[in-house]
């Protein structure tokens, strides 16, 4: 188990070496560069442009350009925004909470109702229950993310007024941050009514986020349900005379989580690719909306640092999701 | 009053060609402390049967039975929760594939214990002593230790001795055993024999031992009840089964044991069993059977007396020689 945990550890540097790499170079193919977005059509001379560019190192080669990023990355600098001047560690820590709160929030929603979705539809193989589950989540995982979000917005927020259009609160209400999650921090401030504006804010983007992931959790548990529940230890279960619910949702189940748990952890890139498209829509301040805004202003070591940081988060949670499978599934557990 | 009583049952399945009959018109009986038989080959219907008293055949299939009577309660009535109340406790169940038949996630003590806990609401510590003894009883050394396996981490002979063990334990009054040891390797398949015919001489529980081996008959039932596509065939006690079989079928199957063979090439019964799109219409043996005759291939066979083993034959054998055939040295059938 210990050299398994070491083995996935050295892995990632290849993968990190790769990310590195190729947002390095996609963002270079993109026409223009720092300086020029920044002047805009105003125009500039081609000294100051040269003088620009030579501050920023963006008239060296790229491939010195790119060995000189790894070293700064190797000593834990990510660099700093061109835009703002803001070391891109420290904004990333203030925005990735937002975006942490509603990936999880999102994650929660897809699971729970995933799961169960999921079980239903193989229980009810065949009957309408299962066709109009299974239609649904093949309609939910072929929405796209913009269109969807529109949608809930002109229903429910402009149609029916229930759920504001973005942010993350309510502008009436100001408390100092705590640990960054809304829910939290408006939870234990004293103003009123700050929990249930940040609860209303938060549920459009969860299931625009969600859907995706929740269609995906529902089909893989069907199918995986489907497959168990012929295996002869379900049989067995059922020999013993214990009830439907016991047979179902631990017999069958325990065992059905193990290809789940291995779809969830694959859904959390998915979820970070979504977040970018959801916190735009929603205009929720975390670091998918930070990064689409660093392509436009072709903010090179925003987008390189940012995308390097959530391919870190992404890695760290596949390899907790490998460790969760082993606690799952006592076979590997137990392998050498 | 017999511990399960079967009169008349007829299990259907539905398939994409229609109806399909596995088990056609099987009347058994199993007294209390007796150990019954069951032989037939491969779609003989003899584990569907089993598997319809104890009630965990897929939807797709259809019981109906004129009686089907466990410890004198009517088991077409029960409600299921109340069928699940007998399941697992009075009446056990243990299966042929003992690697597959244990759930890979839960450890061997969970699976014995949740039987305890479910059935008989036994606590923690009390499962426990109780699992401890059952393992002893089926001969898992360390058995401590054990309750905290996984089934991977056991060999075939010990995961159907926990298959056993789970059987046993809320003390059931009928065992079904279906091929207990066709997956094993043959020096243990003779252990867990061994193991379940004591447990039940000890236990006096009945025990229906559903086989293809006839060795295995041989060796641990008392009577036996002779299966062939669907139909009981011919029921008798062991010994006169082997000294005197009624049925040709019986007397094909018996030919063909190793043993018995004299000549150079095993005897074996030529044909195979009809499947669902080619019944013949009156006698299912009909087209296997060296005595078969028109009447065979028209009329269907009566039920003989006991005196024939419940045959289902129009020319029932007595020593080999079919009673009121045309020709009773039958013609050579060729294999």
């Amino acid at each position: 188990m210990f050299s398994f945990i070491i083995r996935r550890v050295l892995l990632v540097i290849p993968t990190f070496l790769a990310i590195a790499f190729l947002t390095f170079v996609a963002i270079r193919l993109v026409p223009g560069d720092p300086v020029e977005a920044r002047t805009g059509e105003r125009g500039i001379s081609p000294e100051r442009l040269a003088h620009f560019r030579h501050e920023l190192g963006l008239d060296q080669p790229v491939w010195k350009q790119f060995l000189d990023y790894l070293w700064q990355i190797a000593h834990g600098d990510f660099g700093t925004s061109i835009s703002t001047q803001t070391p891109i560690l420290t904004e990333f820590t203030t925005l990735f909470p937002a975006t942490l709160e509603l990936a999880i929030c999102a994650m929660l929603f897809a699971t729970i109702l995933g799961i169960p979705a999921g079980v239903i539809a193989a229980t009810r193989r065949g009957t309408y229950i299962d066709y109009t589950l299974m239609g649904a989540a093949l309609t939910g995982f072929s929405m796209p993310i913009f269109w969807w979000g529109l949608l809930l917005i002109l229903f429910f927020s402009v149609d029916l007024g229930w759920t504001p259009v973005s942010g993350r609160i309510d502008l009436l209400y100001y408390f100092e941050p705590v640990t960054g999650f809304m829910l939290i921090d408006s939870w234990l401030s004293s103003e009123e009514g700050a929990f249930a504006s940040a609860v209303s804010h938060l549920i459009l983007p969860t299931i625009v986020l969600g859907t995706i992931p929740l269609a995906t959790i529902a089909r893989m548990t069907r199918s995986a349900m489907l497959e168990i529940l012929g295996e002869d230890y379900v049989r067995t279960a059922r020999a013993k005379g214990l009830s439907p619910f016991r047979v179902v949702g631990i017999h069958a189940l325990r065992n059905a989580l193990i290809p789940v748990v291995t779809v969830i952890g694959l859904q959390v890139g998915a979820l970070m690719a979504g977040a970018v498209l959801t916190e735009y829509i929603f205009s929720w301040p975390g670091i998918g909306s930070w990064l689409i805004e660093s392509i436009q202003r072709r903010d090179y070591p925003v987008l390189q640092g940012g995308i390097l940081l959530v391919s870190g988060i992404v890695i760290v949670i596949n390899i907790l999701v490998d460790l969760l499978y082993g606690v799952l599934n006592p076979r590997i557990r137990h392998a050498r | 009053m017999p511990l399960l009583e079967i009169n008349d049952l007829t299990v259907d399945f539905k398939t994409s060609g229609g109806q399909f009959r596995a088990v056609d018109g099987v009347s058994l009986t199993v007294d209390r402390g007796e150990i019954l038989a069951v032989v037939g080959e491969s779609g003989s219907g003899k584990s569907v049967a089993m598997l319809a008293v104890m009630g965990l055949l897929p939807w797709t299939a259809t019981v109906s039975a004129k009686t089907l009577a466990f410890d004198g309660r009517d088991l077409l009535t029960l409600t299921p929760r109340e069928r699940r109340k007998l399941v697992g406790k009075d009446m056990a169940m243990i299966f042929q594939e003992p690697m597959s038949s244990l759930n890979p996630c839960f450890t061997v003590g969970y699976q014995i214990g949740e039987s305890l806990k479910v059935h008989l609401g036994l606590s923690k510590s009390e499962r426990r002593k109780r699992s401890i003894e059952l393992l002893e009883a089926v001969g898992i050394p360390d058995p401590e230790r054990r309750l905290s396996a996984f089934p991977h981490q056991l060999s075939g002979g010990m995961s159907q001795r926990v298959m056993i063990a789970i059987a046993l334990a809320c003390r059931p009054k009928l065992i079904i055993a279906d091929e207990p040891t066709t997956a094993l390797d043959v020096t243990i398949q003779a252990q867990i024999l061994e193991l379940l015919v004591s447990l039940q001489r000890e236990t006096g529980t009945g025990l229906v031992l559903i086989t293809h081996d006839m060795g295995v008959v041989a060796e641990t039932a008392e009577r036996v009840s002779v299966h062939y596509a669907g139909q009981k065939i011919e029921e008798q006690p062991v010994a006169p089964l082997f000294a005197d079989p009624h049925h040709p079928y019986t007397a094909a199957l018996l030919a063909a044991l190793p043993e018995r063979a004299t000549g150079k090439h095993l005897p074996s019964i030529p044909g195979v069993v009809p499947g669902q799109f080619d019944r013949p219409p009156a006698c299912l043996f009909e087209p296997r059977c060296r005595f078969a005759t028109d009447r065979c291939r028209t009329k269907v066979p009566p039920r003989q007396g006991a005196i024939a083993g419940f045959a289902l034959c129009h020319y029932p054998l007595t020593h080999g020689r079919p009673i009121g055939h045309p020709h009773p040295e039958g013609r050579e059938v060729a294999a």
